[in-house]
């Protein structure tokens, strides 16, 4: 199990970076953490011709704050985030599905953009990044654009970021007074990628729901968000959460080797659920 | 004079960890023994069943650094086949020759400077094959219109033998309850961390290899390795390494592979190294079989069992590799477990299957064994509304029966079966947690309790490998019996003591307790005793039975240490005598001195004991020879297979008693574990926290097998359990409470009293946990492993492999999820498109308009009418490569309908399929409605590695297929093909990433 | 930037357990067999190349990785701790003693990954409980034991560095 024969490339500035992607962006990797590419070249699955490791781009290192959002950089490690007060206070919902991503030895270089840039549609970061209608940060030699979390995947590890572009940040909607947010995922080991995960953001106001977004992750080709809207102006309650659970019989995922389409199924209707209650209850927001 | 505390049955700390907490210890794969190693990739088969038609290897040969390529022909021509028990005319040659039968199967060995060189090398060997109908569950293997995989033999039924015990027609036809069952224990891998290694060493004048590897025995297998080499003993000299990564039987299978390496280094004239990758060991070094049993037991109205009928099928995969079948004869002695049974048939039949083959894994063919045994005793006790423990009591061998002599030859020789139950009883708080149960179902929950039995041999009889012979073909052979081990004890000048065994450990501290032995025997400090468990076959004493298995090393390796320390003691004691003053028998050996017993207050250092042996040989004693170096071999007891098949196939049985309390979520399916218990009777612990260590690593081996891991194949012999991913052993967090409890029976039978309990749990904990859920779910057909989804689709009352495929498993437990293989894939759709029918078919079959249509099309041919030939490139979010597809039109009913048949390979893998497309006319034909059904088989590393994924993959490139042929029809000019080049390229190529 | 051709081999130069050392590598070698093969530090070991079993773990700037998923080119300056780096001169660590009182190892394949995943984890979370354990633990996979005694070890050194929390005296053995 080892790689293919590759060159490596290792841009200190964004520039040098854009400019590389430019010139052999077809041919090329971009190396963040590896955690998950480091796998697919091993086993030769995937054969660049040349590696670019963006480690060692300073400006993507960066955490700002905007407004709206948080802004991670490119670099920003899942263990930084996961550790960060910030984080948990502005971006509760990440910080809730963090604590789903991998382990503690992969947290650690793996990167929040890789994993949104990787597309698995079992992760758990796209999900919530979804979910909370985030947005991706792209930039090539010419242009930059930021492109909605919903309109950014396209299929399992396939996004609309083109080869001679990078993912330079990532948008995290810094959360309302209002908001209340819960993670429940199901997988089979402690680190494995969700069987089914769901995310959900919510705005409650005297026991009537005013807003709700709930997200799938497992259940289809990306991350998924439910049409949902008949539950605003609902009273919260376990009536709605049934109603709404009920609702995700309209899925369709598919089997593997570890579960069949029934039981995504059933697992997005019971996650459903005991999601909804998290979000119901009065406590703030609840992470499971 | 100072007392000493017996060594033996103290946990000392082991002498093994400073080396491996520091990293200072060495394992295979860091041994480079020789100068000028070169390293070696295979190549191996992505198909479960194929005809190879061509290999050419000429490209590989000529690239830079590499040494050269060794194909099935040259092994072929330089080795015979590895012989089969029955001498079946199967030929197994480590690496295929003109036909693969399994995936992951060899075809080719490129050796180069480096292994990435080498795997570079193996991307440019091409093979043609001819796919052929595989065959993966055993029960379909044994139909007689299953694809052969043999030419040479009539039937996939490679053996098939009954036995009758007792008069089991008698008691069957007046018994008063039948308890049936039917049971599919799956295929599971100890994947021990450290996969297989050999470095091979061929040198000529006289012709002779030397080989390092991680084979761990047993070295019954040596003799098959120098016949397949064509050498006489010993010029194949095996090498172990001071250090293993884990064996847990499975490392047994090495030898094909030591051969294969060995005819390599043959012809290309170097020393050659390969080390197993995880995908390489998790396709092809070896797993524990997968066995059909069918059970009816004949029960009295009080819960007596009084016969079985056993029927067992066992798959060993595509080729039967000795020492299979005998897993099927490693409980033959004791058919009845702990249970005193006196009528037995017996009906074994193993069949070849496209699968790896099979082999040793911890607590080998037990698992197999005690799952249905253990199942049919729950069944019957729920059946005669028994309590399933009270059962267990009333059929245990009771406690004074002992030595047990069971019908089928196995000699229980002592054990205290209902103390270890009832001890188990308390360590589980039976009460509390049928309390908890009762209260947890008055809620409406799922909960169950279960327990389950099983006595565990140690230290096999060779002869048991015989059972699978009839009576005349055992009478042609040479008698097979018993087993032994070698040890030898040296004290040199300076009073060091140095221990060698033939016991190849891998992990479990043998260096720690043979110390232990040693200390005890001569009175000294463990700490004083330098243990080597290298094992070099030219250089210290092997035998066949050499090796670490089948808790061998508690019984038969120690008691030879035992032989050789008493040995060197008595000589202590002879040379100490005269200095002291007394008779050899007055001299007490304590503390690293020789004292004299009685009261007298002198005594002597055994190192200048030692010394003396050595400097002074004239002042030795009368009839005392120089130096200590004692050699000791322990010969086991046991005789080869009477005439009426009955056989004492181990040196001591240990029983083991096992309660779990489980809880199965409805909403999920989860599993929880509340409690789990095993108490065993093993004799004397000679290493209590050692012995601990062992029944824990045993239990995460059961837990894994009960909850998550096993070897699943899709129909086509796809392996689909390719990777540490798919193959999920358990982590920290899913080890549930676990209380480990003794009740000591010495064994009359082993020098101290030991007995084995290596296996333990590994064997046990499926059936356990399996009998706590069918207490939870009153559901009796239940498989492993009780992952969440199986257990959901059983409680929703569907087969555990729904809508994986249709599969009529209502009655029978089944292990093979995959109906379809899960790498078929099938879809459809329509779309509608803005253009008359006869421009669609144009498009669609014109050459031209194909090759924009295709994506990732770089050239397509006609090569006869409606015949293409087309190389695509295939990318996937980057993953694919150039494939080269043969595509064919068939039932061509233009402009109406046709059906498309391709075939498409390349380097990740393969796939055929077919699809049909109509065009109906829309809006009088200014319009075309076109519809397609396909259906797709996948193989190879693609299906094998992302198979999850192939699904959506499919999905991708037919959006992309019709995405361009509506721009094609939209007819948007130039700029298409460079896009369509770029963003839509084809067909599968799924992933993994994980 | 720096830029190595494909077949090109480059000076590596970095600091391995507080020495510095250097070899050469082509890009597409990994850390591991770097540090193993080339550099002989042979005490990391390789369980399965594809970043499952954490057999290969090793600190690179006081950072946990998976050597089997990383490359050796991109270590330049970088200071990398392996198994090796723990115990001084022969003298084991708390921790590495810990293991051997808990016979937390049995092959010790996997040991070396685990003891420096564990240190890190511990001067991040010096007083972890059970569940943090556990699940850092699951990122390494350990076929010979049940990892109960690197629980218990891993707990008893947390405790004894503190000596605020009370000494559960000998109830640590399980
Ligand atoms: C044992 C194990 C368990 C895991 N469990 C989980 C899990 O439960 N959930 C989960 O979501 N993940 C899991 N992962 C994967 C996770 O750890 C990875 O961190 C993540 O998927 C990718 O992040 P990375 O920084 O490592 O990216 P890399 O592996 O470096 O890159 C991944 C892909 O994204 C591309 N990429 C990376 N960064 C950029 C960028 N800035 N711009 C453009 N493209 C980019 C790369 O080219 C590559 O195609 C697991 C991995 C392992 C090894
Ligand atoms: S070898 Fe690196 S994680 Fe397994
Ligand atoms: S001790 Fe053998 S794998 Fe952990």
């Amino acid at each position: 199990m080892k790689p293919v024969k590759f060159a490596y490339a290792r841009p200190q500035e964004l520039s040098e970076l854009t400019e590389l992607l430019h010139s052999e962006g077809e041919d090329a990797r971009i190396l963040a953490g590896g955690l998950s590419l480091g796998a697919m070249l091993n086993m030769r699955l995937v054969t660049p011709r040349l590696l670019v490791d963006i480690n060692h781009v300073q400006t993507l290192q960066r955490t700002q704050n905007a407004a709206e959002y948080v802004q991670t950089g490119a670099l920003v490690r899942q263990a930084d985030a996961l550790l960060s007060p910030e984080i948990a206070r502005d971006v509760p919902l990440l910080r809730a599905a963090l604590s789903h991503v991998g382990h503690f030895q992969t947290r650690s270089r793996g990167t929040l953009a890789g994993s949104i840039a990787h597309a698995d549609p079992s992760a758990e970061l796209p999900l919530a990044l979804t979910v909370l209608g985030g947005a991706i940060e792209l930039a090539s030699r010419r242009r930059s654009r930021v492109v909605n979390a919903d309109s950014f995947f396209l299929s399992p590890l396939r996004t609309v970021r083109r080869p001679d572009e990078v993912v330079t940040a990532i948008r995290w909607p810094r959360r309302r007074n209002d908001e209340r947010f819960a993670f429940r995922e199901f997988a089979l080991r402690a680190g494995d990628y969700a069987v089914v995960a769901v995310a959900c953001k919510a705005r409650v106001a005297k026991g009537v729901v005013e807003d709700l977004r709930l997200g799938f992750a497992g259940v289809a080709d990306t991350p998924i968000l439910l049409d949902v809207s008949f539950a605003c102006g609902e009273r919260t309650g376990e009536g709605l959460a049934d109603a709404i659970s009920a609702r995700t019989k309209a899925l369709e995922p598919t089997a593997d080797l570890h579960a069949s389409r029934d039981y995504r199924r059933q697992l997005a209707a019971v996650l459903t659920k005991a999601a909804l209650m998290d979000v119901f209850t009065p406590k703030l927001e609840s992470v499971s | 004079m100072e007392t000493q505390e017996s060594w033996i049955g103290r946990s000392i700390p082991r002498k093994e960890d400073p080396a491996l907490l520091t990293g200072a210890a060495r394992y295979m794969d860091d041994l480079s023994p020789v100068e000028g190693i070169r390293y070696a990739a295979i190549l191996r088969s992505p198909h479960g069943h194929a005809e190879i038609l061509k290999i050419d290897v000429s490209a590989a040969e000529a690239m830079p650094g590499v040494t050269g390529v060794v194909t099935g022909d040259d092994v072929a021509r330089l080795s015979q086949p590895l012989a089969n028990l029955f001498g079946l005319k199967m030929t197994y040659y480590p690496c295929a020759r003109d036909r693969v039968r399994y995936y992951g199967e060899p075809v080719a060995v490129v050796v180069a400077d480096n292994r990435y060189i080498a795997e570079d090398a193996l991307d440019a060997i091409s093979i043609e094959y001819r796919p052929l109908q595989a065959v993966v569950d055993p029960e379909d293997s044994t139909a007689s219109s299953a694809p052969l995989l043999h030419e040479a033999l009539a039937s996939n039924v490679v053996h098939s033998r009954s036995f009758r015990y007792g008069e089991p027609e008698t008691i069957f036809a007046t018994a008063k309850h039948l308890t049936s069952i039917k049971t599919h224990y799956p295929r599971v891998a100890s994947t021990p961390m450290e996969t297989f290694g050999v470095i091979a060493h061929f040198q000529s004048a006289p012709d002779r290899y030397t080989v390092w590897s991680n084979f761990q025995g047993p070295f019954t297998m040596y003799p098959l390795m120098c016949a397949a080499l064509k050498v006489p003993s010993p010029r194949v000299r095996l090498i172990s390494p001071p250090a293993s990564g884990g064996s847990f039987g499975i490392k047994q299978a090495i030898y094909p592979y030591i051969v294969l390496l060995a005819v390599a280094s043959r012809k290309l004239g170097v020393p050659i190294k390969w080390t197993e990758d995880r995908l390489e060991h998790l396709a092809a070094s070896s797993c524990a079989s997968d066995r059909v049993v069918e059970m009816t037991g004949a029960f009295t109205k009080e819960g007596k069992l009084e016969a079985i009928a056993i029927k067992q099928l066992e798959n060993v995969g595509a080729y039967l590799r000795p020492p299979e079948p005998a897993g099927l004869y490693r409980f033959h002695a004791t058919l009845s477990g702990p249970y005193d049974v006196r009528h037995f048939t017996v009906e074994n039949r193993a069949v070849v299957t496209n699968q790896m083959p099979s082999g040793l894994n911890r607590g080998y063919g037990g698992a197999q064994y005690c799952y249905p045994l253990e199942r049919l005793m729950q069944r019957a006790a729920a059946e005669l509304n028994i309590d399933p423990v009270e059962l267990r009591r009333r059929n245990l061998i009771p406690t004074a029966a002992f030595p047990y002599e069971c019908i089928s030859g196995g000699l229980l020789e002592s054990g205290d079966y209902q103390g270890a139950l009832d001890l188990a009883l308390r360590k589980f708080g039976i009460d509390e947690m049928r309390r908890m149960r009762d209260e947890a179902r008055a809620s409406g929950r799922l909960f169950g309790v279960g327990v389950a039995c099983s006595v565990e041999a140690a230290g096999s009889n060779l002869a048991y490998v015989n059972l699978a012979l009839t009576g005349e073909q055992r009478a042609g052979r040479l008698p097979k019996s018993g087993g032994s081990s070698t040890s030898s004890l040296t004290i040199d000048a300076l009073g060091g003591i140095v221990v060698r065994i033939d016991g190849a450990p891998a992990g479990q501290g043998h260096e720690t307790v043979v110390a232990q032995i040693v200390a005890e025997e001569i009175g000294v400090s463990p700490d004083d005793v330098t243990v080597m468990t290298e094992l070099d076959t030219l250089r210290d004493s092997w035998s066949v039975s050499s090796g670490n298995y089948a808790n061998r090393f508690s019984t038969t390796v120690v008691g030879a240490v035992g032989l050789a320390a008493r040995a060197a003691a008595t000589k202590l004691r002879r040379i100490a005598a005269p200095l002291l003053d007394v008779e050899p028998e007055a001299v007490v050996l304590r503390n690293g001195k020789a004292h004299a017993s009685g009261g007298k207050n002198v005594a002597v250092s055994i190192r200048s004991l030692a010394a003396k042996s050595h400097w002074d040989t004239g002042g030795l004693p009368e009839g005392v020879s120089a130096g200590i170096s004692e050699t000791a071999t322990m010969t086991q007891l046991g005789k080869d297979v009477d005439e009426q098949d009955r056989l004492r196939s181990a040196v001591t049985y240990s029983f083991q008693c096992d309660l779990a309390a489980v809880e199965v979520d409805r909403q999920t399916g989860s599993v929880n574990i509340l409690k789990y218990v095993t108490v065993h009777d093993a004799g004397r612990l000679l290493n209590p926290q050692l012995a601990d260590g062992q029944i824990w690593g045993g239990f995460a081996h059961g837990l894994g097998a009960a909850m998550l891991e096993r070897v699943v194949y899709g129909r086509d012999g796809t392996l689909l359990s390719t990777t540490f991913v798919d193959y999920m052993c358990p982590t920290a967090v899913e080890i549930p409470p676990f209380e480990i409890g003794h009740v000591t029976s010495p064994s009359p039978n082993t020098l101290f009293g030991a007995k084995g309990l290596g296996d333990g749990c590994s064997m046990l904990t499926p059936a356990v946990i399996a009998n706590a859920l069918d207490d939870a779910l009153g559901i009796p057909d239940l498989a492993p492993p009780f992952t969440p989804d199986r257990m959901w689709s059983l409680l929703s009352g569907l087969s555990p492999d729904a809508d994986k495929g249709p599969r009529d498993s209502a009655t029978r437990e089944t292990t093979l999820p995959f109906a379809d293989g899960g790498t078929v894939l099938k879809g459809g759709d329509e779309l509608d498109l803005a253009a008359p029918p006869e421009q669609v078919w144009r498009l669609l079959f014109d050459v031209e308009a194909m090759q924009r249509i295709l994506p990732g099309c770089k050239d397509l041919a006609e090569t006869e009418p409606d015949h293409f030939a087309a190389t695509i490139v295939i990318d996937i979010a980057g993953i694919g490569g150039e494939y080269v597809a043969d595509i064919r039109i068939r039932e061509k009913d233009e402009p109406r309908q046709a059906t498309l048949v391709s075939n498409v390979s390349g380097r990740l893998g393969f796939g055929q399929g077919s699809a049909t497309v109509t065009l109906s006319p829309l809006d009088d034909g200014a319009r075309t409605r076109l519809a397609y059904r396909y259906e797709a088989r996948v193989g190879g590393k693609v299906a094998g590695i992302g198979h999850r994924l192939l699904g959506s993959v499919v999905r991708v490139v037919l959006g992309e297929f019709f995405g361009a042929l509506e721009e094609q029809i939209a007819a948007k000019p130039s700029g298409l093909l460079r896009r369509l080049r770029r963003r839509a390229r084809l067909l599968a190529k799924a992933i993994l990433s994980r | 930037m720096k830029r190595i051709a494909a077949d090109e081999k480059t000076r590596v130069a970095f600091r391995l357990n507080g020495r510095p050392r250097e070899g050469y590598a082509e890009p597409r070698m990994l850390l591991v067999d770097f540090i193993r093969h080339e550099l002989g530090a042979l005490g990391t070991h390789v369980g399965c190349e594809h970043g499952v079993c954490g057999a290969c773990t090793v600190s690179i700037d006081g950072r946990i990785a998976r050597s089997c998923l990383v490359y050796a080119v991109q270590i330049d300056d970088a200071s990398v701790m392996t198994v090796e780096g723990l115990a001084v001169e022969g003298k084991l660590t708390a921790l590495q003693s810990a293991f051997t009182r808990h016979h937390a190892l049995q092959c010790g394949f996997c040991t070396a990954g685990i003891l420096i995943s564990t240190t890190m984890f511990l001067e991040q979370n010096p007083h972890p409980t059970e569940d943090a354990v556990r699940h850092m633990l699951s990122g390494h996979i350990c076929r010979c034991t049940a990892y109960n005694g690197m629980v218990q070890a891993i707990l008893e050194v947390a405790n004894a560095a503190s000596p605020s929390i009370v000494d559960t005296a000998g109830s640590v053995e399980g």
